[in-house]
Formats: C-alpha cells, structure tokens, sequence
C-alpha cells in the first residue's frame, strides 16, 4: 500500500472533498492501483535531467496598460449561488 | 447527400452560387439534430432560434455579397469554451447554472468569420475522461453503433460531426480529447502546437497541455478553420506571439522525397490487430506518393501515461480548486460553517473521475511527495520531448496509430481507471512536448468501425502538418462511409 485509509482522508481534507466511509475505501484501492502504475517512473534514472514544466520556454507577456472594456458589477453576481446586494455572501467565519 | 453532410468548402461554394442559403443549411442540421439526438445525445444545449435568426439575417447578406469565411456554416462547441450569455457546463454538476459574462475568443473569431453556432456539445466532466461517460449529462453514442462509446473527452464534438448534427466543430485536447474521438467517429482532429490557438475563455483543466482545435469532415475544412482560430492573443499570457500562416497555402502539394518515422514503440501488446493492418496499409499509401518511411524510436514512450496522470491531475487539482461555491457555480445547501460550505459544495458538485484526479493531483503536489511525484514527472516529460527532437531531426514527420483500438463498448472500462488511462496511449505524447498531432480517418473495422492513423510534426509546423494529412487522405481514398441511420 502506497497511501492509506488515513493518508486519502486527509488528502480529502487539503482538496476539500467529503466522502462517505465506503467511498474512502473504494477511493484508497484505486488511487493505490495508479500510484503503483505511475511508480514506473522510478525505473529512469532522471539526475541533471531539467524538470520541464512547460512546453516551451515563455517569457513574462506584457502588455500595454490600457483601460478597456470589461465585465460589468452585475456581470459576476449574477453568477452567484447567494448574492447579497453587491457582494457574496458566505456563513460566517468570525466568532 | 444532404447538405448536413457536405464539407464547409463544399457549403462555402455553394452558398456562393446562390446554390443554396445559410437558413437552407441550418434547417438541415436541425432535421438531422431533431433526428438523432434522442439517441445519440452530442449536445448539452442547441441554439435553435438564435441560430435561425443570425442564418436569416445572412442570407439578406449573401444576397448582397456580405460573405464571410464561415458565413453559413453551422459549426458546434464543446460545451467547456465560455458563451456571453449562454449557459456553459464543462459536463460538471457544479457548472450547471453557470452564464459566462463573456466569450472565448475562439467563439468570437468563429462568429466574426460568420459561423452559425448550432449549441454546446457533450463531454467528459471538466475533459477528464477518453468516453465521455464521465459527463454529468449522460452518455454520448457512437453513431456508427450506438453501444459504443464516441471517445472522449470531446466525444460530444466528434459524434456531431459524424452524425451531421453539425459541419464542424471546435474540441479541446489535453491528452488527445480532440484526436481520439475523431478517430473513433471517421473525421479529422487536430490538435495544435500549444500555444498557437487562444485558451481566452477555455475553462482550464491542465493548463501545461491544453490545446484548442477543430473537428472536421476533412483536411481542407481542418485549415479553413485553422485560418480562422490561429493567433496571438493579448487576452492569453500563454498565446504564442507569431504570426500565424494561410494553412490553405499548404494544401495540395506533394510530399515526394519526405521521411515519415514510424517509432516502434508505438506497437505494444494489446494494440488491436486491424489498427496495425490499419497503419501497414497507410505506410504503403504514403510509398507510394513518394514519402520514405523509416523506423524510429522514441525510448521513453512507455513512461508517457504515468507522466500524464501524475502531471494532468497535479495541474487540475490546482485549477479546480477555483470551484468552491461562492462566487458562481453550484452551492450545496448544507452549508454550516465555510469549510463545509467548500467541501460539500465541491463533494456534491463534482463527478466522481474528476475527484479522483484531483485527489491524485493534490495527493502528488502535497508536502513531502513533491520530488517523488510532480518533479520526477517533468523530468520524464523532458526526456519524452527530447525524444521527439531527436527522432525530428531525420524525419519531416511522425505516423502512428490514434487508438490502440476502435471504440469500445459503453460501460466497458468505467470500473477500472488504468485501463481508461491507457486508451490515450498513442495520444499524449504531442501534449506532453507541445508539438501538433492530426488524426484523420484510415479505414475501418470488420465491424464497421472507423480507425484512425495519426501525424505529427514539430512545434508551429501545423502547415507541414495539414499537408501531409491532405496527401494522405487524397491517395488513401479511404471512401466516406456514413454511419448507418445518418
């Protein structure tokens, strides 16, 4: 075993999933199965090998600080699950 | 043939002519989409008034002379590129509601150069999935037999083009969403180099990988489209700043005296013998006008699907993390405090391939497995694109299978993970270095099932590319086929 009951349920917690204690389960043999699929890497040896996080080399893109159009206040709240007035609104996180 | 079923430069002349009109065309799709789509279930949503209206007020503008590259031409999206005002899903739960503020500009090249949007086409949740099974708007039907699956993730787009519900259409690709299911619906796929098309409004799944591109009926209709999506783009910090050429220049040309590699490692266990046939069969077609084609090797091919689910998963989990319930997106209604407000939301939102990736994403970039996972990955991912300089240097271009096999049956893989993940095999490779990979049809199978045969080039040669796959097509004469009840 490459990762644990444990290790998933906190895994779970850092990517602010929930699951049911079967799903657990189910989720620790599968993600097992990957990893020990994935663990063919370990047959390179990869020393000095330059990690490529990208395709290609790319500088910074900048450009020109012009004011242009752009989405409106309503724009983004219309979206929202629970706007209230102009903002979001979320439960409360201050004691 | 119905107009339905014509390519865009066919529809283009035609319309030209007077021959026909762009609301003539448009009332053909839908009968085609009113048709079908019980069955095959291609799209999340159809723009039909507004698509009747824009086809009426181009005809007023063919009549006076108004003609756009597109004008007419119904072209489908995959339902993961931003539409201002229509509902855009990425085939998750927790996008169902969601209304973009604005457009991809992908979109908005498309509608400058005149197309007619029929709708958004299904696909696997947020591109994770090689089926579209993963969709939380159920599963899309291959509709050259409709127990089996269309590919994926844009198995939506491919299977539109195929069953005539539209003339082309736009897919994304991060590790062959757009190749795969062109391959195993009998159209053409491309997936540029990375960079040369705009991610402006595409929701993000890998963002190293991800590629916007086109599904079409033919090569010639692939560069018409080409023409229109290619570009540098201020709105996207990844947009490749060059120019991009007249891909129809191209088209046409032979391909005397080039060397086509074929990597041997391509050929694993397993790869279904009529692909092989398939491939033999296109190594002959290409001799015969001229090309030269040689064995090569690409050693680190084996390593591909590891890097890719460690690397794709890593990235996703990262831009997934966007979807917490508060600003737009689903919100669960059991929400206490906020950390259950994120985690149920996000629980209840999600399906279950894209927990699964980002569990696996979050899992390899967290504390203490950062080296092990994500940074041995892209050591891998160097040696992997390394070996396409090399094997470059020799040859003009690369062939290989799309698919080890034709499309499999609904339901077939769905138990187990792996086995969906190395349906990509052939696929992911060209994400991985950046470079352009087309898939164009190459026979079919004794069950009537489209194969498709595979080429690559290097960065920005989607040219060299479109030339080569158009000499192909024209000496292969695979024959169009159309699936049956289409």
């Amino acid at each position: 075993m490459k990762i644990t009951k444990e290790e998933v349920a906190h895994v779970a917690h850092l990517a602010r999933l929930e699951f049911r204690e079967e799903e657990v389960e189910n989720f620790t043999l599968q993600l097992n199965r990957i990893l020990e699929y994935i663990d063919k890497l370990n047959e390179l040896d990869t020393s000095g090998v330059e990690p490529m996080s990208h395709p290609f080399a790319l500088g910074n893109a900048f450009r020109e600080d012009m004011v242009t159009a752009s989405v409106t206040e309503e724009n983004p709240l219309a979206n929202a699950p629970a706007p209230r007035g102009q903002f979001f609104s979320v439960p409360r996180v201050i004691e | 043939m119905e107009l339905c079923q014509l390519t865009i430069h066919e529809l283009q002349d035609k319309i030209r002519s007077g021959d026909t009109s762009p609301s003539a065309v448009l009332q053909s799709v839908f009968n085609r989409i009113d048709r079908l789509e019980a069955d095959l279930n291609s799209y999340i949503s159809v723009f039909r008034q507004e698509a009747f209206e824009l086809a009426a007020i181009q005809d007023e503008q063919v009549r006076r002379g108004e003609i756009a590259p597109l004008t007419g031409i119904p072209i489908a999206l995959k339902d993961i590129l931003c539409t201002k005002g229509w509902k855009t899903t990425c085939g998750s739960r927790i996008l169902d509601n969601f209304i973009p503020p604005y457009d991809a500009t992908a979109v908005d090249k498309l509608r400058a150069a005149g197309a007619i949007f029929s709708g958004k086409t299904n696909m696997d949740e947020f591109g994770m999935g090689s089926s579209t099974e993963t969709s939380f708007f159920g599963v899309t039907r291959n509709p050259w037999n409709l127990s089996r699956i269309p590919g994926g993730s844009s198995g939506g787009s491919a299977a539109a083009v195929a069953a005539a519900q539209c003339i082309a259409s736009i897919g994304t690709d991060t590790g062959g969403s757009i190749r795969q299911p062109a391959a195993l619906n009998g159209v053409v796929g491309l997936k540029p180099t990375y960079g040369r098309v705009s991610r402006y409004g595409m929701i993000a799944f890998a963002s190293s990988l991800d590629q916007i591109g086109p599904i079409t009926r033919d090569v010639e209709d692939c560069a018409i489209m080409m023409n229109v999506l290619a570009g540098h783009d201020a709105k996207d910090s990844t947009s490749a700043p060059r120019e991009a050429p007249d891909y129809l220049s191209f088209l046409g040309k032979d391909i005397t005296g080039w060397t086509i590699g074929i990597p041997k490692e391509y050929f694993i266990d397993g790869i279904d013998q009529e692909v092989l046939a398939t491939v033999d069969r296109a190594v002959a077609t290409l001799e015969k006008i001229g090309a030269r084609c040689v064995e090569v090797s690409l050693p680190h091919t084996p390593y591909c699907v590891s890097v890719y689910y460690i690397i794709a998963p890593a990235e996703a989990s990262s831009n997934l993390a966007r979807y917490d319930g508060v600003r737009f997106g689903y919100r669960s209604a059991k929400t206490p405090d906020l950390v259950s407000l994120y985690k149920n939301s996000r629980s209840e939102g999600f399906g279950n391939e894209v927990k699964r990736r980002i569990m696996i994403g979050t899992y390899a970039l967290s504390s203490g497995y950062y080296d092990a996972y994500y940074k041995k990955a892209s050591q891998v991912r160097r040696l992997i694109s390394d070996d396409l300089t090399h094997a470059f240097k020799s040859c003009d271009a690369l062939l290989t299978p799309t698919t080890p096999t034709p499309a499999f049956g609904i339901g077939e893989k769905t138990a187990d993970p792996i086995q969906m993940y190395l349906t990509d095999i052939f696929t992911i490779t060209p994400n991985l270095a950046g470079i352009p990979a087309i898939s164009v049809p190459a026979g079919y199978s004794r069950e009537g099932l489209p194969i498709g045969i595979q080429f690559l080039t290097p960065a920005f040669e989607e040219g060299r590319l479109l030339q080569l796959a158009q000499a192909y097509e024209k000496a292969a004469a695979v024959g169009k086929m159309t699936p049956p009840g289409v």
